[in-house]
């Protein structure tokens, strides 16, 4: 195999994981704060593309407005969703709040293509499409542009953890109800958490949606996101970062070098085995605090 | 008033704890059966073969998922890949040559051992953890299957289904069919019964409640979480060669996609997590109501005018389907068990509002 292939690969792969892993931030925030792993994060994503594109194609703004309109937007969505759907599942068996972001992930998937149409939808964020060259590596504009604002954005959610609000919601994910009896308004802090991740959520979307066009296939980056959080440990932020560098380069890497052997199909698969491998070897992940359960 | 419960006094251990008290549920329960048996004379063969067969088949699987979620209290997002695999074997099985009596027991079992291996992985992990493991399931068996040309028969192709000869009897044709998967359902349906009442299902109730506090009594929770994917594993795949020899008759990767796996969870849920009666009312609602909806949508399009494009009525079902299962877990819970429940609570004791306990 040519060395320089192979470091393009894992270049463009390690840049595909960063934007990766802003999604599984999203899934990290709520995870840490209410326990439990949001399934829609995926189709939030999709949805915040969708909003994006509707908001510049459809609305006629320009990408510098419309952006920020779309996340102020998620942000009220997310928000939405915690108050009048997860809200309801507090005391509930923890499958049951799992199912209902999974029937949110399913109405969700339907209700936008269903609405806006199948045909893939291209938003235009102001980024050149040729292929930039690094000695003779072919880098992809979008990729590098995309991963260093993920990169950014979960850095700033690990300083955000240290803020007075993130004090708070670092309160809220080691206890709920010893922080609510000391004055913290645990309702608040996990609303913010869904607004906040889905926020994230739309970041991701909309920079895939460049990438590769907006349709309902942005809701699979759910499948990738899950492995980072699982591989970093589902409630480490610095974890993810890592995690998605490694699933990125796993991914482009099998498809660069098995692909060709048995004939495509890796790049979906290669999030499971990661799943499944962890969920076998460490199953709270790289970083991840280990669970105790008491009777 | 229907479900009368005056004059009837147990006078052994046995009558109080047969399956159905009142004389009312045993004689529905015989009519529904009595119903299910002559439905061929009854009803037209396109809904013979469009609506019933699909609803039998759909609510043994949903019965053999609701074991594990209502009855061991483990969540499994990769049922269609339980399918698939009792499906692919059983047919490779029967084109090899083997009986179809063996084939469907093997194929059972292929699932219930793959089904379990990947169970035992997941069963280190639970809850949340579980779920993932599961849908990882799912994709990694979805890729094996379409990925080696010996198992899917070569690229997107399909499988064709040879015909299956049960005991002497071949099953072709719509009444055959609809009868061998009736028979399933059946024995599926009284195996569901009777396993809560068993030791087997008291365990897993334990279980289901709270693990720790099932081993601390006793009970060996691995190994009864395990026998219990084993269990649900076996009727997926039972279920799988069903589907192959007695609806699909060709066998393709894209029938048992993540697609199925959310079907019959939704099918779970809506009917009630837990319940045998839940198992049928969830599949019939999940099954049919999107049919019902897109027909009415049509109607109403065609009566008002409406302009509604075929992107939105294609995606009706989904949104339909994922609003139930929300909406039910918001509201309902239990599902459409429990408000079948409630109503027989009410008619109970009508025309008193409670009785006196």
């Amino acid at each position: 195999m040519d060395l320089a292939l192979l470091l393009e690969l894992s270049i463009n792969g390690a840049f595909v994981g960063m934007m990766y892993s802003l999604v599984a931030a999203g899934i990290v925030l709520i995870y840490k704060t209410s326990g439990i792993a949001n399934l829609a994060q995926g189709a939030l994503a999709m949805m915040g593309a969708y909003f994006a594109w509707a908001a510049t194609a459809l609305v006629g703004l320009p990408a510098w407005a419309a952006i920020p309109l779309s996340l102020v937007a998620m942000f009220a969505v997310g928000a939405l969703i915690e108050r009048f759907a997860l809200r309801q599942m507090i005391g509930q068996p923890i499958i049951m709040a799992i199912m209902l972001t999974m029937g949110m992930e399913i109405v969700l998937r339907g209700l936008l293509p269903g609405v806006f149409g199948t045909a893939v939808k291209k938003i235009d964020i102001g980024i050149p499409n040729a292929p930039l060259f690094v000695g003779d590596l072919l880098l992809n504009r979008t990729l590098l542009i995309g991963g260093a604002v993920s990169f950014a954005l979960v850095l700033a959610a690990i300083f955000f953890f240290n803020s007075r609000l993130g004090i708070v919601m670092r309160a809220v994910s080691d206890d709920q109800t010893a922080s609510w009896s000391v004055g913290v308004r645990v309702e608040r802090a996990i609303a913010i958490a869904w607004g906040l991740s889905a926020v994230m959520a739309t970041t991701a979307g909309i920079l895939w949606g460049a990438t590769q066009g907006v349709d309902w296939s942005l809701s699979l980056l759910l499948i990738k996101a899950l492995a980072i959080a699982i591989l970093g440990g589902l409630d480490s932020i610095p974890g993810v970062l890592i995690a998605g560098v490694v699933v990125g380069l796993v991914e482009s890497l099998a498809t660069g070098i098995i692909d060709p052997l048995i004939g495509g199909g890796t790049r979906d698969v290669a999030a499971s085995v990661i799943i499944l491998a962890t969920l076998l070897i460490r199953p709270h992940g790289l970083f991840g605090r280990e669970h105790i359960e008491r009777v | 008033m229907f479900y009368r419960r005056a004059g009837i006094s147990h006078t052994s251990y046995r009558q109080e704890r047969q399956l159905w008290p009142l004389p009312f549920d045993r004689r529905l329960a015989l009519f529904v059966l009595a119903l299910t048996i002559l439905a061929p004379l009854l009803v037209d063969r396109l809904y013979l073969v469009g609506y019933l067969m699909p609803w039998v088949i759909w609510s043994t699987a949903t019965l053999g998922l609701n074991f594990l979620m209502g009855g061991a209290g483990q969540i499994h997002l990769g049922y269609g890949a339980i399918i698939a695999i009792g499906a692919y074997s059983s047919v490779h099985l029967v084109r090899a040559g083997t009986p179809f009596e063996i084939a469907i027991v093997a194929g059972g079992l292929a699932s219930a051992l793959i089904g379990s291996i990947f169970g035992a992985a997941a069963l280190r992990v639970k809850g949340l953890y579980l779920a993932m493991a599961t849908l990882a399931m799912q994709s990694i068996v979805d890729f094996v299957i379409t990925q080696v040309p010996a198992i899917s028969g070569g690229g997107q192709a399909s499988l064709p289904v040879p015909t299956a000869t049960f005991f002497g009897i071949a099953i072709v044709g719509d009444l055959r069919s609809y009868y061998f998967a009736l028979a399933v359902c059946l024995i599926v349906t009284f195996f569901m019964l009777n396993v809560r009442r068993a030791s087997f299902g008291r365990a897993l109730a334990a279980v289901r409640e709270k693990d720790y506090a099932a081993s601390i009594l006793g009970v060996n929770t691995f190994r009864f979480k395990l026998v219990a994917f084993w269990v649900s594993s076996f009727i997926g795949g039972v279920v799988g060669a069903v589907l192959a020899f007695c609806y699909y008759r060709a066998v393709s990767p894209d029938q048992f996609h993540l697609d199925l796996s959310i079907q019959i969870v939704a099918m779970a849920i809506v009917g009630g997590v837990g319940s045998v009666l839940g198992s049928f009312f969830g599949a019939a609602l999940i099954l049919f109501a999107p049919i019902l909806l897109n027909q009415a949508v049509g109607q109403a399009a065609e009566m008002f005018g409406l302009a509604i494009s075929a992107d939105l009525r294609a995606h009706l079902p989904l949104m339909l389907y994922g609003g139930m299962i929300v909406g039910f877990l918001l509201w309902e819970p239990l599902g459409l068990a429990k408000i079948y429940d409630n109503v027989r609570n009410y008619f109970l004791v009508w025309p008193f509002r409670h009785a006196r306990h």
